[in-house]
């Protein structure tokens, strides 16, 4: 999983039946001290998540189908949380 | 998951039997400020898009999971057309 911010909407009328009814959002991944590190991608929501949020994503296949508790699913990107606070301690080998 | 924009398609008579009659389309898949973002993929498409459009995809098994016929040998699916791309400037 990673932790990303919820960075804005991609509306679609035209879609696989799939995505009806979903919200797909921009998500940009955070690094360890919460700046912006690598590209965005989208993801769909299961938490009613918003712009502006920081939330947990699942990036895996068999995972977003446990979650939207469907089998023939083209989606592997799903928001699975709201994140409260990241903790993250320095000094354990993983320095920046 | 990642948006693209549709900017050509592929016709290829001699391909993979399990692949007979899938739309295969070029795409560039862009940056959510819609700049183009990383090498052009072929993908197949699920919803009828056409050049010019800008699309979502989705990657790996689950773009063969986009099809009804079982089991299409796709990493790529287009399974959107893109109304609009909503993001909020960066504070």
């Amino acid at each position: 999983m990673i932790v990303g911010k919820v960075l804005g909407t991609v509306v679609s009328t035209v879609k696989h039946e799939s995505y009806r009814g979903l919200k797909l959002y921009v998500v940009q991944p955070l690094g360890a001290d919460n700046n912006f590190e690598g590209d965005s991608f989208l993801a769909v929501d299961t938490v009613s998540s918003g712009v502006g949020d920081t939330v947990l994503v699942i990036r895996e296949g068999n995972g977003a189908r446990q979650v939207l508790k469907r089998q023939e699913l083209p989606i592997r990107s799903v928001i699975v949380g709201v994140v409260d606070e990241v903790d993250v301690v320095r000094g354990r080998g993983g320095e920046a | 998951m990642y948006l693209g924009k549709v900017i050509g398609n592929v016709v290829a008579s001699r391909k993979a039997a399990d692949m007979e009659g899938l739309r295969l389309m070029v795409v560039q898949p862009l940056g959510h400020d819609g700049n183009p973002k990383g090498n052009i993929v072929v993908a197949a498409d699920a919803v009828n898009s056409g050049p010019g459009d800008t699309v979502h995809l989705v990657s790996s098994r689950e773009a063969a999971l986009a099809f009804k016929v079982s089991f299409i040998p796709v990493d790529a699916a287009i399974v959107g057309i893109v109304d609009s791309v909503d993001v909020e400037a960066r504070p």
